[in-house]
């Protein structure tokens, strides 16, 4: 009887929590999304939009200079990530095994100083940065020089073959505390039984890391993979504040956000495009789509979980 | 109840609101990039207008220069610009005028007081309709430090041969940075670069005009030269140039570490603040000694009227005020540097900017290459050229491969030249 009553009853509250948060995520996110993804297929022909299909993404992978820029951008995003996967992560592995050593002391001075960097916007980290490697005023060809070591120093930003990997280490110098945060605290939940149980069988030290912790926080590495594979394919605010929407020198910067901000806003004689500009944006959608889907059906589904 | 008394309530206050905006002045919101200007607008400019027109009030609400086409686009689309719409020369205004944003403004009294080359900026191709009342072109050419120069012991150059000369004296000599720029932001190079020392191979207007009609291409002599001049920069700017910011440049100058500073006008406000050694300026060195001479007058920046704005008519008696000599004089002091397209002859005091405006006298103006219609398709000219020039200097790019990547990508979209 009990069990029918409550069935039949509405239970309005559901809806009525939940509304707020759909409707501002559909109105600022997901209508958005679809209102792209229509763009990408009209184009303006005679100040009239025309539906054209797939034409706008066979001009950016047909036409060989929209394609050349495409790809180029895309190599650049994969780089990118690729410095990040292999420096931001390891190393905020690495802090957060060591912050989380119960022997290290003021841990918390600088859990906060390596965390800092991540709360400040992105105007201010390329500013500084540009700032530190200027070649006229900066503090790094002067350091550099007050240990012998001014001949390695280079205007690296401006250099075609290293801009980039700078952009990239600015970028994880910047993050790394995102890793190291969730990584710590995904070491912090490991139970004191298991460690003694490993202790116990005489697996201490580096052996206990590699055998012991590292498969219990391999979940919280794959979260931020896919967390690094999101923000670096989004890319564009520190390379559009250091090296402006030309993502120079000679596009070697050049990411797909610099490369769909151009294209969609346009950039001083260029008008912007908003068709193009969104068929790039569908891309990149795709991309990162493809991207946490590998990951969600092909990594995590294969993760093992430990229940303590 | 309590809905419909709050209701009624802000009916009721936008009743009273309106009712007040009729009593009010009319006020008008210019939309600019020029946000240097914003204390020129403040104290001088908006106060005369205001004094000769009761009851109108004037807004001047900057936004950044990389972001004002953007910007003002997306305003314009969503109905939130302002009355007044700075123009950028050429394609961009030419769009807005277009797409029905910008009014056509050809009976404007005050059009009668510029010359056909100055409205052209802000014309249709056909010079039917004339959208934007001009206001000013900036003159290309290098400013020096006087001081350095007499240390040094060098003259102002007058062909290409000379300028060389001097740089190498300056560098030998060691004091100073021969020449103060960099290729980080990219625009320097094409437009303080290529725009500025080309004119003199391409002969101007004549080499321009050329271009657009198809007759010469980028792969011509005349356009690779000036590439090639271009390369040798290279050896007489600072170390680490290749990552050195426009204002790193301008900051070198005004320091005084580097001696010559290859400029537009617009800097001479700002270097007259900055800089505590005497400045000279001369114009872009010719190839041989008493070759006629070309200088970039580039028409750049006039003002029009947003087609939707309420209000019409005080926007009309403000851009009748920026078409007259009052307004050419006013602007042409308070800016030197930013040289009134007014057909009446405006003087002006500061000697730098006297310098500048003289060389219109003795040499033939033209306006950068890239701005009409060449820049319309897909590569962008004048993007490509920021590109070209940088690369060029950087040493990445000979300055033929320069001309050849261009002339394809122009090639590709625009008729005449294929």
């Amino acid at each position: 009887m009990d069990g029918e009553t409550h069935k039949r009853a509405r239970r309005w509250h559901i809806a009525v929590f939940l509304a707020p948060a759909v409707l501002v995520y559909t109105a600022i996110m997901i209508l958005p999304l679809f209102g792209t993804l229509q763009l990408a297929l009209f184009r303006e022909i005679d100040n009239a939009q025309v539906f054209v299909g797939l034409a706008n993404f066979k001009t950016l992978f047909g036409d060989p200079r929209w394609s050349d820029s495409f790809w180029n951008a895309l190599w650049n995003n994969t780089w990118f990530f690729i410095v990040h996967m292999l420096v931001q992560n390891p190393v905020g592995i690495l802090l957060a095994a060591l912050l989380s050593s119960p022997k290290l002391r003021m841990a918390a001075y600088y859990r906060t100083a390596i965390f800092i960097p991540t709360i400040l916007s992105f105007v201010i980290v390329g500013f500084a940065w540009k700032l530190i490697l200027s070649p006229l005023w900066g503090v790094a060809p002067t350091l550099l020089d007050a240990v012998g070591l001014k001949s390695l120093f280079a205007p690296w930003l401006g250099k075609e073959e290293y801009a980039l990997t700078t952009l990239s280490l600015i970028s994880v110098w910047q993050f790394v505390g995102i890793p190291m945060m969730l990584i710590y605290a995904a070491l912090l939940s490991i139970p004191d039984e298991i460690i003694e149980a490993a202790e116990c069988d005489g697996i201490t030290g580096m052996s206990q890391f590699w055998r012991i912790k590292l498969p219990l926080i391999l979940p919280s590495i794959g979260i931020i993979s896919v967390l690094t594979f999101v923000g670096n394919f989004n890319a564009f605010d520190l390379i559009y504040t250091a090296q402006g929407a030309l993502a120079g020198p000679n596009f070697s910067t050049d990411v797909l956000g610099t490369f769909l901000y151009r294209t969609f806003f346009g950039f001083q004689l260029q008008l912007g495009d908003p068709n193009m500009g969104s068929t790039i944006a569908t891309a990149m959608f795709i991309i990162i789509l493809c991207g946490v889907c590998i990951y969600l059906f092909g990594i995590q589904t294969r993760l093992r979980r430990y229940q303590f | 109840m309590k809905f419909r008394t709050f209701a009624l309530a802000l009916l009721g206050t936008s009743v009273l609101a309106g009712n007040q905006a009729i009593a009010q002045d009319v006020t008008l919101t210019i939309e600019s990039w020029r946000n240097d200007d914003l204390g020129i607008w403040q104290d001088t400019l908006i106060p005369a207008f205001e004094a000769a027109n009761p009851g109108i009030k004037v807004n001047f609400t900057p936004s950044a220069p990389a972001e004002y086409n953007a910007v003002l686009n997306s305003k314009l689309e969503a109905g939130s610009a302002g009355d007044l719409i700075t123009c950028r020369p050429f394609d961009a205004s030419l769009a807005l005028y277009d797409s029905g944003h910008l009014a056509d403004l050809s009976d404007l009294g005050a059009m009668a007081n510029f010359s056909d080359v100055a409205k052209s900026a802000w014309q249709t191709d056909d010079g039917s309709a004339t959208f934007c009342v001009p206001m000013a072109s900036v003159i290309h050419g290098f400013i020096y430090n006087k001081d350095a120069f007499a240390e040094v012991g060098v003259e102002v150059p007058a062909t290409v041969d000379e300028f060389f000369a001097v740089l190498d004296k300056i560098k030998e000599d060691g004091t100073y940075i021969p020449m103060a720029m960099g290729t980080n932001d990219q625009w320097e190079a094409a437009t303080m670069g290529y725009n500025n020392v080309g004119p003199n191979y391409w002969r101007g207007e004549e080499g321009r005009l050329a271009l657009i009609k198809g007759e010469q291409k980028l792969t011509d002599e005349q356009w690779v030269a000036p590439y090639r001049q271009l390369a040798k920069w290279a050896d007489y700017l600072g170390d680490g140039y290749e990552a050195q910011t426009y204002p790193d440049s301008q900051n070198m100058f005004t320091l005084g570490r580097a001696a010559i500073y290859p400029a537009g006008s617009w800097e001479i406000s700002g270097f007259n603040a900055q800089a505590d050694f005497e400045m000279g300026a001369f114009a872009p060195p010719v190839q041989n000694a008493g070759d006629e001479c070309y200088i970039s007058d580039h028409t750049d920046i006039a003002i029009g009227m947003n087609a939707k704005s309420p209000n019409a008519d005080a926007a009309r008696t403000f851009l009748e005020w920026v078409g007259s000599a009052e307004f050419a004089s006013l602007y042409a002091n308070s800016l030197p540097g930013f040289f009134s397209l007014n057909s009446s002859p405006v003087e002006m005091e500061d000697p730098l900017a006297q310098e500048f405006v003289s060389w219109r006298d003795k040499c033939n103006s033209t306006i950068r290459s890239t701005y009409q219609i060449l820049s319309r398709g897909t590569p962008n000219l004048e993007n490509e050229t920021w590109n070209a020039s940088a690369n060029v200097i950087r040493g990445t790019e000979s300055p033929e491969d320069a001309g050849k990547r261009l002339q394809e990508g122009l090639a590709s979209w625009y008729a005449p030249q294929q």
